[in-house]
């Protein structure tokens, strides 16, 4: 009886809080009839904010990769002094808030910072355009390769590695064919946590692209844009496709947790 | 620097790689950003700093952000412990799709979460028309802040209480059981008791996120400034205005109390465990 | 042709593991390191294999300083205590991996080839495209061996071989270990905290404990009398 009642009230407040603001998004891009809705898609300004938004992906992707796999190496197979701390930094920008972030790159790579101002001399900006998002980008993504990868490398052990060296394998050979393999869950899974939060990120994104339209609009900035011209269908018509992606995202971390190997609870 | 000289060489090849390309990224994307905020406030005196803070606005912003976040906590604190233990302890259809959707508010984009928060909750929408009729109002008000909030919050407070359950002993809730207690003693000292830490760390993680909220806050906060102007937006307004320092000293701000609490959550739940380890 | 390690040192956040240890294999000869947990054995193997840095001490191999020689240009085969086998590569990639990986190596045909020889000679043929995981200990610990092998080292390090198997599995390998490694023609030093496993195979026996080795001797000239410290009589 207190557990019918228990599940019942925790789907209810899920369904109410989580789910009905997701179907209320579809009803709304939709409510003016599917024309409606092809048109308010294909609008150029929508398409061209979801072209610049998986541009600015695709570079944040490798980087993270790269970096992502790299620490997770660093933190599990070696003990050296501050290895802790770095720890605490890469998770750091999970406790920044996402406008503070923006504002951080401002500081510093903006053109009124030191960085930026000495930039400026040789001509290059870094704010208000494709780089200053992928920057920030990188910022609000950083540890999500990293973590993915971490408990992987920590439960598999270094035993594997260690035959492969006695074995006479170069590190390029030993990361290609027995780390590479042993971690690939983990990357896929990272690499779909960091594309979904590149993609979506609006906070700090909105603080350094300049917002111009047509140039520097992601698709989140688009949304907003379109929303506050009191272009409701169209905002929510473009809220779809990032909503949809994020239920790809879930169900993609669902086909992973039955058919990958069994991880950790995620946080 | 971070590598020790005197230990003995690394046996496992990429020490040096692997150390570059961190340090190299978490000093670009990491540590020059924060010292850039540093370097900022820096330049601002510890006069300036109090008048841009001590402003009736500011005040209002952060009074409305921290009350704001400080409900929707308390909302999550016992959602989520609910949700957490129902989708570890139950097994019924649907677990397992309900246990997705709780990450749904991590992947749903925040500007995309705020329009549809609004869609649903100002006057013609679904839920809002419903609440209109009686007379409550929440888009645009104080209310709608807190319901973006904990919209965007939920999946840090049950997924941090969830491994927690997992780890909690069944034989002893039984035991309980056998010595005749209630089941609101059973749920208190069985139960509770030793979830504390884990619940502390979510509603820790829950009001930290509260706090730094925008993308889902903004669409439905109204933003009247003394009323429903939330302190990220404030920075915003302050650097449209290209009022550097005070977009600097409200962000230090936030982000001082933001690193403060973690750090406190921290002591508190290792502090709390080792309590309960000897005490308990 | 012999291996030899001279006054070995080693020592981790302040406690002496290995204080001051000497060993030598000849050619073809097979030794057990025969000593309780915590005694140095496994990390003594370790150094030798090059898995561990020596703090004092000398390693050679036919006169020549190996000491500071990286672990693959040793050319020494090793066998984990877990096997350690890539769990993402079939048996026949698993033996052949060393030779895969190996600077002007043999070719894709002839490595199938020394794969196919080497799967034969542990009697494992039919096995060469399963996977680890589908494998049963005692065929692990096989092909653990044959991927040691397939290098042709010029020693053959053993770490506990036999811990992971039951009982019976364990004596049957033995000889199959023994067989192997003479074949091969390879000197091996196996760590064991089982005397009856070190009586059964080693030509000599060096036993260890607190990080010396006390006796080094055929299991003949230490005959019955008991080993060392009380310990290791266990198991």
């Amino acid at each position: 009886m207190a557990r019918k009642l228990l599940i019942l009230l925790a789907a209810l407040f899920l369904g109410i809080v989580v789910v009905l603001p997701v179907i209320a998004i579809f009803h709304r891009a939709f409510a003016e009839g599917w024309g409606t809705y092809v048109a308010s898609i294909t609008d150029p300004e929508t398409v061209s904010a979801m072209r610049l938004t998986v541009i600015a992906t695709l570079f944040v992707l490798p980087v993270n990769l790269v970096f992502g796999v790299a620490a997770a190496w660093l933190i599990a197979r070696y003990r050296f002094f501050g290895r802790r701390a770095l720890l605490v930094l890469i998770e750091l920008p999970f406790a920044v808030s996402p406008i503070v972030a923006g504002l951080c790159f401002l500081l510093i790579y903006g053109a009124y910072g030191p960085v930026g101002a000495a930039l400026e001399g040789w001509n290059i900006q870094l704010m208000f355009n494709l780089t200053g998002i992928v920057l920030v980008s990188l910022f609000v993504t950083c540890p999500f390769v990293m973590r993915e990868v971490l408990p992987v490398l920590m439960v598999s052990g270094e035993d594997e590695e260690k035959a492969a060296l006695t074995l006479g394998a170069s590190g390029w050979s030993i990361f290609r064919h027995v780390v590479l393999p042993n971690i690939s869950w983990g990357l896929a899974y990272g690499t779909v946590l960091t594309m979904a939060r590149a993609m979506g990120e609006f906070g700090a994104v909105s603080v350094v692209s300049g917002a111009i339209r047509g140039e520097t609009m992601t698709l989140p900035l688009q949304i907003e844009l379109l929303y506050n011209d009191y272009n409701a269908t169209g905002a929510f018509a473009a809220a779809t496709v990032l909503a949809g992606l994020a239920l790809v995202t879930l169900a993609l971390r669902g086909v992973l947790d039955r058919f990958g190997p069994k991880r950790r609870a995620h946080t | 620097m971070l590598a020790m000289k005197r230990t003995a060489p690394h046996i496992l090849p990429g020490f040096s790689l692997s150390l570059g390309i961190t340090l190299l990224f978490l000093c670009l994307i990491v540590l020059l950003p924060i010292s850039g905020l540093l370097w900022q406030l820096g330049q601002l005196g510890p006069g300036d700093f109090i008048r841009v803070m001590g402003s009736e606005r500011v005040l209002a912003a952060l009074r409305v952000t921290f009350t704001a976040a400080a409900a929707a906590t308390l909302v999550n604190g016992v959602f989520g412990l609910l949700l957490a233990w129902v989708l570890t302890r139950y097994r019924f259809p649907g677990r397992n799709v309900l246990d997705a959707l709780v990450d749904l508010p991590f992947a749903l984009p925040t500007a995309v979460a705020g329009i549809a928060l609004v869609a649903l909750y100002d006057r013609s929408g679904w839920v809002g028309s419903l609440l209109d009729s009686v007379g409550i109002q929440v888009a645009y008000t104080w209310w709608g802040i807190v319901i973006a909030m904990i919209f965007t919050s939920i999946p840090f407070a049950v997924r941090a209480i969830q491994p927690a359950i997992e780890e909690l002993d069944p034989d002893e809730e039984a035991a309980a059981l056998t010595l005749g207690a209630n089941s609101w003693q059973r749920f208190r000292h069985v139960i509770l008791r030793p979830l504390m830490p884990s619940i502390l760390t979510g509603v820790g993680l829950s009001f930290v996120r509260s706090l730094g909220e925008f993308g889902a806050v903004i669409f439905i906060a109204g933003n009247l400034p003394y009323k429903t102007e939330i302190a990220s937006l404030l920075i915003l307004i302050r650097l449209d205005e290209f009022d550097y320092p005070a977009a600097a000293a409200i962000a230090g701000t936030l982000l001082g109390v933001s690193l403060l609490l973690l750090v406190a959550i921290n002591v508190a739940q290792t502090r709390l465990q080792s309590y309960l380890r000897t005490g308990g | 042709m012999s291996f030899e390690a001279h006054d070995i040192h080693k020592s981790y956040e302040g406690t002496e593991v290995l204080k001051g240890v000497s060993l030598s294999v000849g050619k073809g000869e097979f030794i057990a390191l025969l000593g309780p947990s915590g005694s140095g054995k496994t990390t003594l193997l370790n150094i030798i294999a090059g898995l561990a840095h020596a703090d004092r001490g000398r390693l050679e191999f036919d006169g020549e300083d190996i000491t500071r020689l990286p672990s693959g240009a040793r050319h020494f085969g090793m066998v984990f205590q877990n096997y350690a086998l890539f769990r993402h590569l079939t048996v026949a990639q698993n033996v052949g991996f060393g030779l895969k990986v190996m600077k002007n190596g043999p070719g894709r045909a002839e490595i199938a080839r020394r794969v196919e020889e080497l799967l034969e000679m542990i009697e494992l043929p039919g096995l060469a495209h399963r996977y680890p995981a589908q494998l049963s200990g005692g065929q692990r610990q096989r092909v653990a061996m044959a991927r040691a092998l397939a290098i042709r080292p010029r020693l053959l390090l053993m770490d506990e071989p036999f811990s992971a198997l039951d009982a019976q599995v364990r004596v049957s390998l033995r000889s199959s270990v023994r067989d192997l490694q003479r074949k091969a023609g390879v000197g091996a030093i196996m760590v064991t905290h089982d005397q009856s496993e070190a009586r059964a195979l080693a030509d000599r026996i060096a036993v260890m404990d607190h990080g010396r080795i006390v006796k080094f001797d055929t299991p003949e000239a230490i005959g019955d009398q008991p080993l060392g410290e009380p310990a290791v009589a266990g198991s």
